[in-house]
């Protein structure tokens, strides 16, 4: 309540926390396709390969008008995905070599322009800095209007290229096969990529910008089977950890919200993986011993319904010794398939018979 | 000794250390692997440093080093859930870890000198401050020590398992069927990453790291097949990169890391356009070739084919023969000089006649196909 009462009353948080949902949201939508056509490190690369575009436009103008460093990071961050895409396509190197390989050496450009920015006498550089490790908390009413307007671009192009997208997370031969082209899907995805991770550059930084763009895809993914439900439960776990992270960084002293958002929304990922229903590890778990338990009663029923043929008294009973695991026994007996006779021993019923046959021909029809 | 000569020999070092190590990774596909541990070790330090409050115990590096291997470890176990793609393991773990790091020197190590821009940024400029004494006697930079050793270790590593790493590399299948354990190979290569990281951390920064360790074995992998050669190669690019970052930071002025990097990046970049049989201009000139060809023989078959039938006359008409085959004019003039010249094919005015040379050649062909 505490939280809520500090949202409502502070304006500057509002301001945050609005620019944290809108970079949840976005990069929740933009991570889902990046996980799903296992591109996930390219937001890593890209986000890193902005900060010379930063720096450069800075001694240019001279000036820190967000519009304008922003307009750089886009230019080198596309840039760097074009080599990147370039690389991986013409030559023998490894996509995630030519990720490495472009990261380091444009945030080292980035470097030798910061350092270079910073020995000139006039410089009133302080701030360029923010952008490697992010601080939501300088954002301005102005930023968070940019960042609207550029989550409505990425919103229109995702909903315009919606099928061509949807085609070539799944099949993208198939894609090819019918007339699109995949570079250009690769470009335009890259794009708006790049964009996303320049709105999250202010709050969150370079370094962290990749979680925030894998983490609500994964832990979306973990839920549903459906691309269009997956987009949106990613965002929502976006703009949640958005706003969790935002509020907490606020109400707790020295805590960064880059990280504190990072963690957030790793806790729900971590969470999917666990809990999520069909997907996740806990219900897999449950079902595989389910599964198993339901094998070996039928195994055991398919014993006792053979040793039945074999005998000429179908009511002959079996000794336990033959019949093992004891628990699957009990079960087989709850459901009326078997009978317990005298000492230890066990006879199939006539609904166990019934029972195995049916599991038999089953079983059968399966294998031919 | 020079604080400049200190600078530039351990920045060689490192460059030798960890190109050697990469040319494994990339060949491997553990690239992104060196950016992951690059940034996690930073929460093996910040642990240890909790523990031992020191920041120049040498429980540091072991933690650090053990945050890396730790880093592998998660990431490979969020892979086996099969819930996700190993990209996505890695770019979950790392920036976790790396939070973690954060959130904790910020909230409760504000005073002390763990700065988290040094870390990732490094200073080589404050290499030779930092000196080792020895009874009482200055030998010279600490880093230019730590680096050494590590070199050695890499090396060494290197040279004693070639033969592992090589089959552990190429065909991990066979190495276990061998009795090699691929698992073994793999987990010390990446205590090696991590302990190098580490070692190099402090001096060079994480973003120098990866530049060495991806950077200059790709643009040996351009140039080479052998693994010899390429390693090799890898180092020596390595160094010559690393003296002209160096060189080209002391003319500017500007961050050394930064400026190494750079050049790491340039260098590639001039692999990737002009690497002979690989490169970008090589191809270009290759699959041109290679398309020319495959013209002369769909042509000469084309002929092949309509020799001696009705529609011969119309089918090899020199001008209009181009719709036929769904060329552009251009292209087929191209391909008509390219066969003419070899002899295949004489050209009068109207129409396109194999010779007895072009016939051979087509039936030849087209056995091979």
């Amino acid at each position: 309540m505490m939280f809520l009462e500090s949202l409502l009353r502070d304006y500057t948080l509002q301001i945050v926390a609005l620019g944290s949902v809108i970079l949840g949201a976005v990069s929740g939508i933009l991570g889902s396709f990046a996980v799903l056509r296992k591109q996930s490190l390219l937001g890593d690369a890209v986000s890193h390969a902005a900060l010379p575009g930063i720096a450069f436009v800075f001694l240019l103008t001279g000036v820190k008008k967000t519009e304008m460093l922003l307009l750089g990071a886009l230019i080198s961050g596309l840039i760097g995905a074009f080599i990147i895409i370039s690389i991986d396509r013409y030559t023998r190197i490894k996509f995630d070599s030519a990720l490495g390989l472009i990261l380091s050496s444009f945030f080292g450009l980035g470097l030798v322009l910061l350092t270079y920015i910073q020995k000139r006498p006039n410089a009133n550089q302080a701030g360029l800095e923010t952008f490697i490790f992010g601080q939501a908390s300088t954002l301005l009413k102005r930023d968070v209007y940019i960042m609207i307007a550029l989550g409505g671009i990425i919103l229109l192009v995702v909903g315009l290229f919606w099928k061509e997208l949807k085609l070539f997370c799944f099949d993208c031969e198939f894609g090819k096969s019918i007339g699109f082209s995949d570079t250009k899907i690769n470009l335009i995805l890259s794009s708006i990529t790049v964009l996303a991770i320049i709105i999250g550059l202010q709050s969150v930084g370079v370094i962290l910008m990749s979680a925030l763009l894998i983490s609500p895809g994964v832990a979306a993914r973990q839920w549903t089977d459906k691309l269009s439900c997956m987009v949106i439960l990613a965002s929502v776990f976006g703009m949640v950890s958005g706003v969790v992270g935002t509020l907490i960084s606020s109400s707790v002293a020295h805590m960064p919200t880059g990280p504190v958002i990072v963690m957030v929304i790793s806790v729900i990922m971590f969470f999917s993986l666990l809990f999520a229903t069909k997907r996740g590890i806990l219900w897999r778990y449950i079902k595989t011993r389910r599964d198993s338990r339901d094998i070996n009663e039928c195994k055991i029923l398919i014993n006792l319904y053979e040793s039945a043929l074999n005998h000429e008294e179908v009511r002959h009973a079996h000794k336990t010794t033959m019949l093992k695991p004891i628990k699957s026994l009990h079960y087989l007996r709850d459901k009326g398939y078997i009978r317990r006779d005298y000492l230890n021993t066990w006879v199939i019923t006539d609904l166990g018979m019934e029972k195995a046959r049916n599991s038999i021909d089953k079983n059968r029809g399966e294998r031919v | 000794m020079t604080p400049q000569l200190e600078i530039l020999i351990t920045v060689v070092i490192v460059s030798s250390a960890c190109a050697a190590l990469g040319v494994f990774l990339i060949l491997r596909k553990m690239a992104m692997m060196t950016d992951a541990i690059s940034h996690t070790i930073l929460l093996g330090i910040v642990i240890a440093f909790f523990i031992t409050k020191s920041l120049t115990s040498p429980f540091l590096i072991i933690g650090a080093a053990c945050m890396g291997v730790f880093t592998v470890y998660l990431t490979e176990m969020l892979k086996r859930t099969r819930l996700m793609a190993e990209d996505s393991a890695i770019g979950i773990v790392f920036p976790f870890l790396f939070s973690i790091a954060i959130i904790l020197i910020t909230k409760y190590a504000g005073n002390t000198h763990l700065d988290v821009d040094s870390v990732l940024l490094g200073e080589l400029v404050f290499v030779p401050f930092d000196r080792l004494v020895v009874f009482g006697r200055d030998i010279g930079a600490k880093s230019l020590y730590v680096m050494g050793t590590i070199l050695l270790i890499n090396m060494l590593f290197i040279a004693v398992f070639y033969k592992e790493l090589k089959l552990a590399t190429f065909d991990a299948a066979l190495a276990s069927v061998l009795g090699f354990s691929p698992v073994f190979i793999h987990y010390a290569l990446m205590g090696l990453v991590s302990i190098t990281a580490v070692g190099a951390f402090e001096s060079v920064g994480s973003i120098l790291v990866i530049a060495f360790m991806i950077g200059p074995p790709v643009t040996a992998y351009m140039l080479t097949d052998q693994l010899k050669k390429m390693l090799i190669l890898s180092i020596l690019i390595g160094i010559v990169n690393a003296i002209v970052g160096y060189w080209i930071s002391a003319i500017l002025d500007v961050s050394i890391a930064g400026s190494i990097a750079t050049i790491i990046g340039i260098t590639y970049l001039f692999a990737f356009i002009f690497a002979p049989k690989r490169g970008i201009l090589a191809m270009i000139h290759l699959r041109r070739v290679q398309q020319i060809e495959y013209a002369v023989k769909s042509l000469l078959f084309h002929l092949y084919n309509h020799e001696g039938t009705d529609i011969e006359k119309e089918e090899s008409n020199r001008h209009s023969i181009y719709k036929h085959l769904h060329w552009d004019k251009r292209f087929l003039e191209r391909v008509l000089k390219k066969a003419a010249r070899r002899d295949y094919l004489s050209v009068n005015k109207e129409y396109l006649k194999l010779t007895p040379e072009g016939r051979k050649y087509a039936i030849k062909s087209y056995e091979v196909l």
